[in-house]
């Protein structure tokens, strides 16, 4: 773990991603505690620029304060990107491993499976799973969920299928080892760094998607949201440019740091790399 | 006159490198009409010494000093353009595996016809060119075979073709990498003759790359022994291989295998392994139209092995030996036929009865760089296995190191990644891995191929003083004649899935029954050589 922990550390751009990620996090912690109010409240005049009446980041069109927004936004990108390629996961990697390891008809049925969810839009399905849902936070995450998972399927799945076929898998089966034990700890280890790549990812496309439904007012009308704010302010955004610079500024740190930090992750987990 | 004078050769590797140099102070000549065989195990640097000729060093290597003249130029200063000019023309190379050096996608007549048009862009013959050099090359039916795709061809087609590529713009120099370290025995054997024969007509001078002294005996002019990145000895090649100055000379020299008498006898113990009417056959679909390919692996195997003997199967690539070791242990499924382990049915054993029978059954692999979980500290690959049949993780740990102990590695071995040792190093790993579980029957998978010929001689003796200590029997999977007659009891030799002879080691040695086995025995490299060193 030391050696895995070094390297990264190795890694300039892995540990920008990380210092840019914990600032992320830190201010979704500390939302409450900076920004008590709701960050519905009406706190000062309309179109306030930023640093005016004492508002960080200025207000939006009816005087809500875009700063506490970011904050308290922080909290609803951050949950749902990784909530929801936690549930991607689950599905994806299990799916992926059985067509993987068994082939056959198993591969068969599954991959069939996958298609009927690729051949649909992302996107299409998201809003057509969160329309009829009702959006609330764990619609939401279930809906990005649900649209998310089928390249980490296909991923895990070609992953596996080489992996298996390798000499270290057939001298582990002639040590007597479980299909279970084999797949566990064998396949799945050598199989996990391009998923996790991948997965980083996916927390990025989790958050994009989440904004792009806020945006479109399908987001969860009880917490304040990168997206919602991105959309609310773009019809003003010629005469105030921070209400939509702003969010979509967290939301671009966000999922920059994210991606830096997947990629140094990939390098620290390869032993021959961290090792060398 | 010479073509190729180097001198003082140094290149840097890169800090961390286990040594600040790959090659220091390498110096020799090549002339014209000569064959040079540069010859040292893995890592010597052999390799980084013929690519730093036609300028394709590796990033982070970089000329250290000393001098590459060819033809009056030195190659380390010449332009990026100059050397392009120079290689495939005067300068040409073949590597080592023709597969991974041949375009997959493009038919082999228009490879060699673009290394014509590369050089001479406004050539209207290269079409016709490359069906001539075909024929050179002694590739059969050159007008046809120059339409064909790199995988309808064999290993020796394709490296055929790649020496037709060589040669397309009449090369004074040709490198060859290990040129035949991929190939089986007989295929080598005609690759071999045909450079040499090409190099006579033409002239050419010949850099040969080799970790084989029997090819430098059957091919070299003249010798440059490397260790270490360092000349040890050079000379002709008569003068280097008959009397040796160095030690590690003769050292190389007696780590080749099968020399000396097959000492090995059959013993009279019970019947371990039965093997009846064994059949297996490979099809592939080659398109939606095209008739299924079928591949007979084993057409009807009958043999027994019995307990404490070592079982050698010898064959070359396509014989099905591979896929006969894979189906003893249920890796593959054969067709029909039994597997009899103490005479019960190995091909009916389910779930429990399996996984026991695998235990007392275990196999190691040809590649150490494949089996071996790059993941897994080495220790913990071993302990699984004994964890798997319920032994506690502190027993087994207490297992792993005494079997890397006896396996040469010691203790310290345990916690470290495979990743962090050398093949043969690797090798031992399997071996102690295998050994773990207290098998009974040991099969080794071309177990020793990969290795060095040093190497592979420890790699040999680790297993004969394991089988006398443990009173192991062994199958043994081999392309390589002479590996078997240093290990084997008894020798099955198969070809395209029939077995064409079996009968005891000393046998089969002195009076091959079978015509292909006498070929396989004609083709071994370096035979004239050690037959008349064995005789003086």
């Amino acid at each position: 773990m030391n050696d895995t922990l070094k390297t990264f550390l190795t890694r300039k751009t892995g540990v920008i991603g990380l210092v840019l990620l914990a600032l992320v996090v830190a201010l979704a912690v500390l939302a409450p505690v900076l920004y008590p109010a709701s960050p519905w409240e009406i706190t000062g005049v309309p179109f306030a620029a930023p640093g005016e009446y004492g508002m960080l980041l200025g207000s939006d069109t009816l005087g809500r304060d875009i700063a506490s927004g970011i904050a308290h936004g922080a909290r609803v990108s951050l949950l749902i990107g990784v909530a929801s390629t936690l549930a991607a996961l689950c599905i994806g990697v299990v799916l992926g491993c059985l067509a993987g390891y068994f082939g056959g008809w198993v591969d068969m049925l599954v991959m069939r499976f996958t298609e009927i969810f690729q051949t649909i839009p992302n996107f299409v399905l998201a809003i057509l799973l969160v329309a009829i849902l009702n959006p609330s936070l764990w619609t939401i995450i279930l809906a990005i969920g649900i649209v998310s998972w089928p390249p980490l399927a296909r991923l895990t799945r070609a992953q596996v299928m080489t992996i298996s076929t390798r000499e270290f898998i057939s001298a582990a089966r002639c040590q007597g080892q479980s299909t279970a034990s084999i797949v566990l700890r064998h396949v799945l280890p050598n199989a996990i760094s391009p998923i996790i790549v991948t997965g980083s990812l996916t927390i990025a496309t989790a958050i994009l998607i989440e904004a792009a439904l806020s945006f479109m007012g399908l987001g969860d009308p009880n917490n304040m949201s990168w997206g919602f704010m991105v959309g609310a302010g773009r019809t003003v955004i010629r005469q105030a440019w921070w209400m939509s610079v702003f969010p979509g500024l967290a939301i671009l740190i966000t999922v920059v740091a994210i991606n830096l930090v997947g990629e140094a992750l990939n390098d620290a987990l390869n032993p021959r790399i961290s090792r060398s | 006159m010479t073509l190729l004078s180097i001198r003082d050769l140094a290149l840097d590797l890169p800090a961390g490198a286990d040594r600040p140099r790959a090659v220091d102070g390498v110096s020799f000549d090549i002339a014209p009409n000569e064959i040079v065989c540069l010859v040292g195990e893995s890592g010597s640097g052999k390799s980084m010494t013929a690519h730093a000729i036609l300028g394709l060093l590796p990033p982070k290597v970089r000329p250290g000093g000393g001098e590459l003249m060819f033809e009056g130029r030195d190659l380390l200063k010449v332009s990026e353009a100059e050397m392009r000019a120079l290689r495939g023309a005067g300068i040409s190379m073949i590597f080592q595996e023709p597969l991974t050096a041949l375009n997959p996608l493009k038919r082999v007549g228009e490879q060699v016809a673009e290394a014509i048009l590369t050089h001479d862009p406004k050539a209207r013959d290269a079409k016709a060119r490359a069906v001539a050099l075909f024929a050179d090359v002694g590739l059969p039916d050159p007008a046809s075979a120059v339409r064909a795709f790199p995988f309808q061809l064999s290993g020796g087609q394709r490296q055929r073709v790649m020496i037709a590529m060589a040669l397309a713009n009449n090369p004074r120099l040709l490198i060859a990498d290990e040129p035949t370290t991929a190939l089986d025995v007989t295929t080598q054997r005609q690759i071999l003759d045909l450079i040499k024969k090409l190099q006579a007509e033409r002239g050419m001078g010949v850099l040969f790359i080799t970790h084989d002294i029997g090819v430098v005996a059957d091919i070299a002019d003249r010798v440059v022994v490397l260790r270490y990145g360092r000349v040890v000895e050079q000379g002709p090649a008569a003068a280097v291989l008959h009397t040796p100055a160095e030690e590690y000379t003769r050292h190389l020299l007696a780590a080749v295998p099968g020399r000396g008498a097959p000492a090995h006898a059959e013993g009279r113990g019970e019947v371990l392994l039965e093997v009846a009417g064994l059949m297996k056959t490979f099809v592939t679909k080659q398109g939606f139209f095209a008739p299924e390919r079928r591949v007979i692996a084993a057409g009807g195997l009958d043999f027994r092995l019995r307990r404490g003997d070592t079982l050698a199967v010898v064959g070359e690539s396509g014989s099905g030996k591979s896929t006969l070791a894979r189906m003893v242990l249920r890796l593959i499924e054969a067709d029909d036929g039994a597997i009899r382990y103490k005479g019960e049915d190995v091909r009916l054993m389910r779930g429990e009865a399996l996984r026991q029978f695998r235990r007392r059954a275990q196999i190691v692999f040809q590649d150490p760089y494949a089996s071996l979980d790059p993941r897994l500290k080495v220790g913990e690959s071993i302990v699984r296995g004994p964890m798997a049949f319920g032994t506690s993780r502190a027993e087994a740990s207490a297992t792993a190191k005494r079997w890397l102990e006896r396996v040469g590695l010691g203790a310290g071995a345990f916690d470290r990644y495979p990743h962090e040792f050398s093949g043969g190093q690797r090798q031992r790993v399997c071996i102690a891995r295998a050994l773990a579980l207290d098998p009974e029957l040991l099969i080794a998978d071309e177990a020793v191929s990969a290795l060095d010929v040093s190497v592979q001689a420890q790699v040999l003796d680790l297993l004969a003083e394991l089988k006398a200590e443990f009173g192991l029997s062994m199958m043994f999977i081999t392309h390589d004649l002479r590996v078997a007659r240093e290990i084997a009891d008894r020798i099955i030799v198969m070809k395209k899935g029939l077995i064409v002879e079996q009968s005891g080691a000393a046998e089969l040695f002195d009076a091959p029954k079978a015509e292909y086995t006498a070929e396989l025995l004609a083709a071994v490299p370096g035979r004239d050589f050690f037959d008349a060193r064995a005789a003086v």
